[in-house]
């Protein structure tokens, strides 16, 4: 009984918020992205370029600047991956691992360049301070959970009914689900499916950024190699868990923070559960989602994927 | 009366084809006009300039006689041009609504404002006498329906000039008298019509005037009142056309093919064939008619071993067939022209000769042990060129390269020569022009006289009803009724198509 009070303690759901910010703006992320059409596995090399961004721009100018840097570069990685696959038309799947392959090498470039004797980490800088809601936090156990986190937190929480508004209630969103149904109908009705997959992908690449700032200047003060550790991947798994919605995908990707937090929670309490099956649990939760193992295989939009060829 | 429309000129390329040469046409306010032409003849194309949707190389186009360019769908719908394509521009998992709203949206505030479009449609779709459930999905809704939610996308964008391209190829024959009531409705108000087809009845049924199109080119321009249906085909063919395959006397053998009670489900994991049963003798074509997507797909799968069978009996000349590979179909008889060449007929990236192979790899003389004996696969597939008359350069050709009809051809040459005692073929003159639909029916009734059982499915009711000596209908994965030639009207056949009367 002890030991079950300790591994669902409140610590354990408030770290679970924290853990799924990330993974929660990468699926965001990949629901513009797939919604209009093209498949975003650059998510995780998104993310990373913009952990790295934010950063820099956190030690030279301070965390704010750094976190404004952050996603912008998430934003341009976007936009390169927009030119690849929608003007370029190249495939979608390499296009995006050109992206990660990158996001894993130009950090590592950098690093002894910017800061010297640094290799692969960055010194710490700056992080963006974590927040007391003032009305929220006295509430007992909601606002021990919620009342103090990191804004990056509240912001990530706040884009999912945003998203879900711009996708299912906005003109925009409905023309960017049109171009990843079916563009050649979106075409004859005069919307620039071109134009469509740009706004969507460069959108998808400004929260992977934001995702990924979170990581290095919220969650940690530092950059290191690789840092994202296939959370890119998990918000994409999330996302199809989802069912490609901003609602669907949260839940996913608290259902993946709660277990990543309670292997976490487990370990210190001293279950006699072998450390690396702990540690495997996300990821395990992710190949269920993959597989659709919970109802029906999920349909992605139709035109997921294909490129447009205008006549 | 004036020219609403007036194209000069109009040259289109695409790589290696010149589907517009310098064509030049008039549409004047208020009539329904015909395109007619050959698959390929360039009607589409020339009609798709008219919408934006491809740019020409040389040409002008006047639009109420005020010169135009335009650089896409959008600009033609400004102008009041308005298109329904042959395949439909509806994106299936939207409402009917959203559908009809798209690149037209009202909005308040940041939202959509979807209940006064909602309001705006409503009155539009009762001012047309156009039934419409709004807040349908797309993918739930009829064809009849899809194909009004498209007429009421154009008059919702308050297009005055109309361009319907082979809007009658997947209705039943009511949908069609349906439609022809709407578009006369429509040119009642004003409306002018650009009606696409290459059904020579249709001109004559419900078109003003017809432009005749060929290779490309403009052939003429005529009066319907003052031609007739022999006349237009020879105009879009360039010579003289059979109307009707010489239907040779054959005696019925013995049972060849026997299906009792087979049910099957679909891709989607719903019941596609329920109970289904029917049977092919020898020297027999049963031909099956219905409406798209009523299990034909799913029945010709599971003849020719693509797909498994929940229950019931399967036997071809008595052997036992039920849930066998593709292989042993083919072993057991079967020969299978595919509904769809392109995607299981042929591997387009091959040449003629490894597609004409496909079946026979491991069969003397062509496979040597391990290997295939490549000169005998070519002077074999040349020779099959010969008599099945592909045009071809070379049997060295990509199949991908090839036209249609000659596609077609290669795979009509290759099921021929499994020698089949049963031949499944799946609307086998799909989107063929007339000469190439002459040659495979001919063909079809070749095997007839060679004795073969044959299952024709087609989608066209008067090749059904002009080629089989039985006529199935299926409704719903069910056959509900069964005709002998000559028996039966359209009409009758039509309503049967779709689900009966009093049902």
């Amino acid at each position: 009984m002890e030991l079950l009070i300790k591994l669902f303690s409140i610590t354990v759901f408030a770290s679970t918020l924290r853990i799924a910010t990330p993974v929660i703006l990468a699926s965001l992320g990949g629901c513009m992205s797939e919604r209009s059409g093209v498949i975003n596995i650059g998510l995780e090399g998104m993310m990373l370029m913009g952990a790295f961004s934010a950063v820099v721009g956190s030690w030279f100018f301070g965390a704010w600047t750094g976190l404004l840097l952050g996603v912008l570069t998430g934003g341009l990685m976007g936009l390169l991956h927009a030119f690849m696959s929608v003007t370029l038309k190249a495939n979608q799947i390499i296009s995006a691992t050109a992206i990660n392959i990158m996001a894993v090498g130009l950090p590592n470039i950098l690093i002894p360049v910017i800061w010297e004797n640094h290799y692969g980490i960055s010194p710490t800088v700056p992080v963006i301070a974590d927040i007391n809601l003032p009305l929220i936090s006295s509430i007992p156990i909601i606002g021990d959970i919620i009342g103090h986190q990191n804004p990056i937190v509240y912001i990530a929480l706040l884009l999912v009914p945003l998203i879900s508004f711009l996708l299912f209630k906005t003109k925009l969103g409905l023309r960017i689900r049109a171009v990843g149904e079916h563009p050649l109908a979106a075409d004859t009705l005069g919307i620039n499916v071109y134009r469509m997959r740009y706004i969507a992908v460069t959108i998808s690449g400004l929260l992977a950024g934001l995702g990924g700032a979170f990581l290095s200047i919220a969650y940690q003060s530092q950059f290191s190699s690789a840092m994202t550790a296939g959370r890119g991947f998990i918000g994409l798994a999330a996302m199809i868990f989802g069912r490609w919605s901003p609602k669907g995908a949260l839940l996913a990707c608290l259902l993946f923070g709660f277990a990543d937090a309670f292997q976490a929670s487990a370990q210190s309490a001293g279950v006699p559960i072998p450390p690396e099956i702990m540690l495997s649990f996300p990821y395990v939760l992710t190949l269920v989602a993959l597989v659709g193992l919970f109802g029906k295989i999920a349909l992605s939009p139709a035109a997921n994927g294909k490129p447009y060829y205008k006549g | 009366m004036a020219a609403i429309v007036k194209m000069q000129n109009i040259v289109k390329r695409f790589p290696g084809v010149l589907a517009n040469d310098d064509i030049s046409i008039e549409v004047e306010e208020g009539e329904i006009l015909c395109l007619l032409g050959e698959n390929g003849a360039g009607k589409s194309t020339l009609m798709n300039i008219l919408y934006g949707l491809y740019h020409y190389d040389k040409g002008e186009i006047f639009i109420k006689g005020e010169k135009t360019t335009f650089s896409g769908p959008g600009d033609a719908i400004d102008k009041g041009i308005g298109m329904v394509h042959q395949h439909f521009m509806l994106v299936p998992v939207f409402t009917v609504l959203e559908n009809l709203i798209l690149g037209s949206e009202k909005v308040k505030g940041l939202s959509l404002d979807l209940n006064s479009s909602k309001k705006e449609l409503e009155a539009i779709s009762d001012k047309y006498g156009l039934e419409i459930q709004l807040d349908a999905q797309v993918s739930d809704i009829s064809v009849g329906m899809q194909q009004r939610v498209e007429i009421l996308k154009l008059l919702y964008r308050g297009a005055d000039i109309m361009i319907f391209d082979e809007p009658t190829a997947i209705l039943t024959p009511q949908e069609i008298e349906e439609l022809y009531k709407v578009m006369q409705s429509l040119r009642l108000l004003g409306k002018t019509i650009i009606f696409i087809t290459h059904k020579l009845k249709e001109v004559k049924e419900i078109s003003d005037r017809v432009i005749v199109l060929r290779d490309g080119k403009l052939i003429e321009t005529i009066d319907t009142e003052s031609t007739s249906i022999r006349e237009l085909a020879r105009m879009m063919v360039g010579r003289e056309v059979l109307f009707r395959t010489e239907k040779p006397e054959v005696e019925t053998g013995r049972e060849i093919l026997n299906v009792k009670n087979i049910s099957a489900l679909n891709k989607r994991g719903l019941p596609a064939l329920k109970g289904l049963s029917l049977n092919v003798h020898e020297g027999e074509i049963v031909g099956i008619a219905g409406v798209d997507g009523n299990g034909q797909t799913e029945l010709v799968e599971v003849l020719t071993g693509l797909r498994k069978i929940s229950s019931g009996i399967i036997t071809i000349d008595g052997k036992d067939m039920v849930n066998k590979s593709s292989g042993q179909f083919l072993d057991a008889g079967t020969a299978h022209i595919p509904e769809d060449r392109l995607l299981r007929g042929l591997i387009l990236d091959f040449p003629i000769y490894e597609n004409l192979l496909l079946g026979f790899e491991d069969k003397a003389p062509f496979a040597k042990g391990l290997f295939l004996d490549f000169n005998k696969v070519r002077s074999w597939a040349e020779e099959l060129v010969k008599n099945f008359n592909i045009k071809t350069p070379g049997v060295n050709v990509n199949a991908g390269t090839m036209s249609g009809g000659n596609q077609q051809k290669a795979v009509l040459a290759r099921e021929f020569q499994r020698n089949p005692k049963v031949l499944i073929a799946s609307q086998p003159t799909r989107g063929l022009d007339v000469g190439a639909i002459e040659f495979v029916h001919e063909r079809i009734m070749d095997a007839k006289k060679e004795h073969k059982a044959i299952l024709l499915v087609s989608l066209e009711l008067s090749e059904i009803m002009n080629l089989s000596d039985r006529i199935l209908v299926i409704y719903e994965g069910e056959i509900v009724a069964e005709f002998n030639y000559g028996e039966v009207t359209e009409t009758e056949i039509g309503l049967m198509m779709a689900g009966g009367e009093d049902k």
